[in-house]
């Protein structure tokens, strides 16, 4: 019983203490980027955090976060931001700027905005990569290379178990693709009744064969595995199993359906002069498409594109071969759309 | 044969029956966990049987990784906090509650014990709405608070039940020797109640320890607890980091297990 | 008094973390400030209308004008059109491209502006559902938790088939916790009675196969069996290299996977409540049964398990309401249509952001999870609660 008692007596101001320890301290010539951490972050470590600090003289401090504005909405209204710089998604980076929780950029910080792919210049936010939503296969277990977007909702061609996403966006808009809507249509039918029933009934064929996954890497593992035939996927993921893992995989660009990746700053940042200037140089042409030498993200200035190591074009999915037939996901569409779209959804997934 | 043999018969047929299929449902419990922990050992990186050699270099990965490292950091932080609390908090309102005088107790002890029952994803997003605009979300004080909620129930009842078996005489007979409330308490009552408390807490610090719901939902980077860390593995890669940490759990529930059954044989079979 | 006062600290300790946060998410239920805080002039026009308006008049389109532009300074603008969204998909943008076309041109008069940004404007729909987003108390999300919706009319039908799924989701949900609960009642029934009577010393040894796993971390069970029951994981290496199988069977992301998982991590509560139980009954009264003739399976059914009744109770209790609000395991080992409904709840947070909705699911969710406690209470009693 004593022995009990003087345990408890020493853990409890231990505890207490541990937890005095935990309260991190900020630093003034600083700069705190958040980033959803990975090999995405490792990567810009490369390309442009200690290149920056070399050149700059100012610290880099890394946070992760998993997406999403809670933090950030709850971090504004108090009226502490501890963060300068967020690595963010298209639908976050629209809505924390129509919130105000991102402050406003100014172009002349990026040069010559027409030098950047249509699109990837936001108000609040400043593309930093694009990323796609591909379809894969393992060239070992497929005798005929599948070609199109058509060919992953082939069963007839291609038996097999297909991996997906568990989620509407990127599965209806590959759905109307392989049934013949030209990419430029894709979301003008998609709106309408019609065109959402032409889509699930698409997806229907395929339906009895897909394996839905949820995290970004498990199709990798999936098709490793041999669990699926073909599975969509992330590009990025795909390439990282391709070289770091040596995996025998080929991506088919047809079809694909890629995305910007945004760098944003909060309101309220305390460094703010110093996320300016960190995005004026990780932007810049001389220093945005060297991202690409540590991961397989394009970057989005066409003046990039061409510095580029002619040996990975083939791998990136702004390389102009791999464009042809390719479309970006509406974030103003699905903003919209989502809930009712994936309402649906779910219940289809449950029929 | 007579119809007693018979039945004696089927009888044993029948107890015979009942224990292969008991032990088959013992196996069952068990066979998980002592089939995953092994290939926490496994030379490679592949979750199947025969293990092509033994390696600790998985527990080395979980034990330099600066992440688990701060998990298990936070585990133990945010356990030892939450359980104190809860057991303090805990105890009082038992002593309280079991008193004869006590108003209201059918209202009462359904409050004390709802954390236990209503569905934590329930408990999580409430304490996101409320939290967030305090400035409580992603901050250990958060969780903590939140964790000692969920731990008090667990002291409520392992208090109460073993306050039961208290002779509440024994306090009257110490005040009327003139002991001070405090000094009774201590001196009677605290000793006789200590293995309750003892197993309550164990019980709160247990429940903290594998919440993840909550942790999910109020917790940010920095309050990335062991459960919390097991389960984005999993989302992410599954790899053999994971199994090596949960064989180091698997190890600290045996121990825990150790605790409860010498608490319990301290406090005997009354308790029960 | 003096017993009362010791229980103050915990009960303001479990209001403040408990009881409040609750109340106020099941509120948002039924509250929606949403569109009020941020549209103020417009709400009170519109809730000074008669009934539905065909289209208001240039005043209200005015004062929108204003609500739009003083929403967006001040940040209530998103919630709000999140809110109209989920009336009616597009709400959201409507507002934000009429937004971004303020202020109106000198001298334009603001239904026609309104007009000719969107045609949307001149429709008495739309106004309809401002209207009633407008209101500070509502019954909508009540009713889309319930697969119902208040029609044009004014009357309450049910929503399109293809967006109904909450209903579905409970049924699920009480489907699954029932079958965990039964199936833990058949195989912990009969661990518990060998168990209670066995000898002592063999029965604490093997007290350890139920007590550790009912100790391990939850994670644990559930990334054990993650592995094992993977297309190439353990078990399925099991089934094919033995030839009871051709191709791998599959085991998780599917129901099976999670009445599995789930059985696992919940059955030592059903063995643990009716060990308890069947412990404190003396073996002498079936042995009386039967001296004085009564077969003894007769005097099994008749006599004994008559009394660990109150164990059946209490473990069928415990399974059933923790897995109501089961969430890890259905999340990583469930697949596509076994979603529980506290998947559901984590899924209108984390994607929308929607507490009208998270709070209905929780009401009926809780309120199902309280009747059966009062059930269970009144049956069995919740002192049968033990530990250890």
């Amino acid at each position: 019983m004593l022995r009990a008692m003087r345990l408890d007596r020493r853990m409890l101001p231990m505890a207490m203490g541990l937890v005095a320890l935990a309260t991190p301290a900020a630093a003034a010539d600083s700069l705190t980027v958040v980033t959803y951490g990975g090999a995405f972050e490792s990567a810009a470590n490369k390309a442009f955090f200690e290149p920056f600090t070399a050149k700059t003289g100012i610290r880099i401090v890394k946070e992760e976060y998993d997406g999403g504005l809670a933090k950030l909405r709850g971090m504004v209204e108090a009226g502490d931001t501890t963060w300068d710089l967020i690595d963010m998604e298209t639908s976050d980076a629209i809505a924390g700027c129509d919130e105000g929780l991102l402050q406003k950029l100014d172009p002349k910080l990026l040069g010559d905005t027409s030098d950047f792919i249509p699109g990837a210049v936001l108000p609040c936010a400043v593309a930093s990569m694009v990323w796609s939503t591909i379809y894969a296969y393992d060239t070992t277990r497929l005798t005929t290379a599948p070609t199109t977007i058509g060919d992953f909702f082939d069963l007839g061609k291609f038996p097999g178990k297909r991996g997906m996403r568990k989620s509407p966006k990127a599965a209806l808009e590959s759905a109307l693709m392989a049934d013949g809507v030209p990419a430029g249509d894709v979301y003008k039918v998609l709106g309408t009744p019609e065109g959402l029933d032409r889509a699930f009934k698409k997806l229907s064929t395929i339906k009895s064969q897909v394996v839905w996954w949820d995290a970004g890497a498990q199709p990798a593992q999936l098709l490793a595995d041999g669990a699926v035939s073909m599975t969509m996927a992330y590009d990025g993921r795909i390439q990282v199993a391709r070289t770091r893992d040596k995996r025998p995989f080929a991506i088919v660009w047809d079809g694909q359906l890629y995305d910007y990746e945004w760098w944003g700053i909060p309101k309220g940042a305390r460094n703010a002069d110093a996320s300016k200037l960190f995005l004026e140089y990780a932007s810049g042409p001389d220093t945005i498409w060297k991202l690409s030498r540590y991961i397989a993200y394009a970057p989005p200035r066409k003046s990039a594109m061409l510095k580029i190591d002619q040996a990975i074009l083939p791998y990136l999915s702004l390389a102009p071969d791999n464009m042809k037939n390719s479309l970006r996901i509406d974030a103003q569409f699905w903003a919209d759309n989502f809930d009712s779209i994936n309402n649906r959804f779910l219940t289809w997934l449950g029929q | 044969m007579t119809a007693e043999a018979t039945a004696v018969l089927s009888e044993r047929i029948v107890r015979r029956g009942v224990r292969v299929f008991s032990t088959a449902v013992l196996i069952f419990l068990v066979a998980p966990i002592l089939i995953i922990v092994p290939l926490s050992f496994n030379q490679s990186s592949y979750f199947s049987y025969p293990l092509t050699g033994l390696t600790l270099r998985w527990y080395d990965f979980i034990l330099q990784s600066p992440e688990w490292r701060m998990a298990i950091f936070n585990s133990f932080v945010i356990g030892f906090s939450a359980t104190a609390i809860a057991t303090v908090l805990g105890t009082l309102a038992a002593i309280g509650i079991s008193r004869p005088s006590f108003p209201l107790r059918g209202v009462i002890m359904p409050v004390l014990i709802a954390p236990m029952i209503i569905p934590i994803i329930v408990v999580a997003v409430s304490l996101y709405l409320v939290f967030a605009p305090l400035g409580l979300t992603n901050t250990h004080l958060g969780v903590i608070l939140a964790h000692a909620a969920l731990g008090t129930p667990f002291v409520v009842i392992t208090v109460t039940a073993r306050l039961m078996a208290f002779d509440t005489n024994l306090s009257r007979a110490a005040a009327s020797l003139g002991a001070t409330p405090w000094a009774a308490f201590r001196r009677v009552m605290l000793p006789q109640i200590l293995p309750g408390v003892a197993t309550g807490s164990i019980f709160a610090f247990a429940t903290s320890f594998d919440e993840v719901v909550v942790i999910l939902f109020i917790g940010g980077p920095e309050q990335r607890t062991i459960p919390r860390q097991m389960w984005a593995g999993i989302r992410d890669q599954i790899n053999p980091g994971i199994l090596a940490m949960a064989g180091l759990l698997t190890v600290f529930a045996v121990a825990l297990f150790l605790l409860i059954s010498w608490l319990q044989g301290r406090s005997g079979a009354s308790a029960r | 008094m003096r017993a009362f006062l010791l229980a103050v600290p915990l009960l303001i300790f479990l209001a403040a973390t408990f009881v409040v946060p609750i109340g106020k998410l099941l509120i948002m239920s039924v509250e929606t400030v949403e569109v009020a805080n941020a549209f103020p002039r417009t709400a009170a026009l519109l809730a000074g209308l008669p009934g539905p308006p065909a289209l208001p008049s240039r005043q209200i389109f005015e004062a929108l004008a204003a609500d739009l532009e003083t929403a967006q300074d001040q940040g209530t603008l998103a919630a709000a059109a999140r809110r109209l969204n989920t009336y009616e998909p597009g709400f959201r943008s409507l507002l934000l491209k009429t937004v971004r076309q303020l202020p109106l041109p000198d001298g334009e008069p603001a239904d026609k502006a309104f007009q000719r940004i969107d045609q949307r404007w001149g429709e008495p729909e739309t106004w309809r559902l401002l209207g009633r987003a407008a209101h500070r108390w509502t019954l909508d999300f009540l009713l889309t938790a319930v697969d119902h919706k208040i029609g044009a009319g004014g009357t309450i039908e049910p929503v399109e088939a293809s967006q109904a799924i909450y209903v579905g989701a409970f049924l699920r949900t009480f489907a699954i916790s029932a079958s965990v609960a039964l199936i833990c009642l058949v195989l912990g029934y009969p661990v518990a009675f060998v168990l209670a009577t066995l000898p002592a010393r063999q029965s604490n040894l093997l007290m350890i196969f139920v007590i550790v796993p009912f100790w391990t971390s939850l994670l644990v069970r559930t990334t054990a069996w993650y592995v094992l029951l993977q297309p190439n994981g353990v078990f399925n290496a099991l089934l094919t290299r033995s030839g009871l199988t051709a191709a791998p069977v599959a085991l998780m992301f599917n129901r099976t996977g999670v009445l599995i998982g789930m059985t696992h991590v919940l059955l030592p509560f059903m063995i643990l409540a009716n060990y308890a139980v069947m412990r404190g009954i003396s073996p002498d009264y079936q042995r009386a049964a039967v001296s004085l003739g009564a077969h003894p399976a007769l005097a099994f059914l008749r006599i004994y398990v008559p009394l660990t009744l109150p164990g059946i109770g209490t473990g069928t209790f415990l399974v059933f309401v923790l897995a109501l609000g089961y969430y890890i395991t259905p999340a990583l080992l469930g697949g596509a249509g076994d979603e529980m409904i506290s998947q559901l709840v984590a899924l209108q947070i984390n994607r929308q952001l929607n507490w009208g909705l998270a709070g209905a699911l929780s009401v009926y969710l809780v309120v199902f999870t309280l009747t059966v406690y009062v059930v269970f209470n009144r049956l069995v009693g919740v002192d049968r609660l033990r530990l250890g």
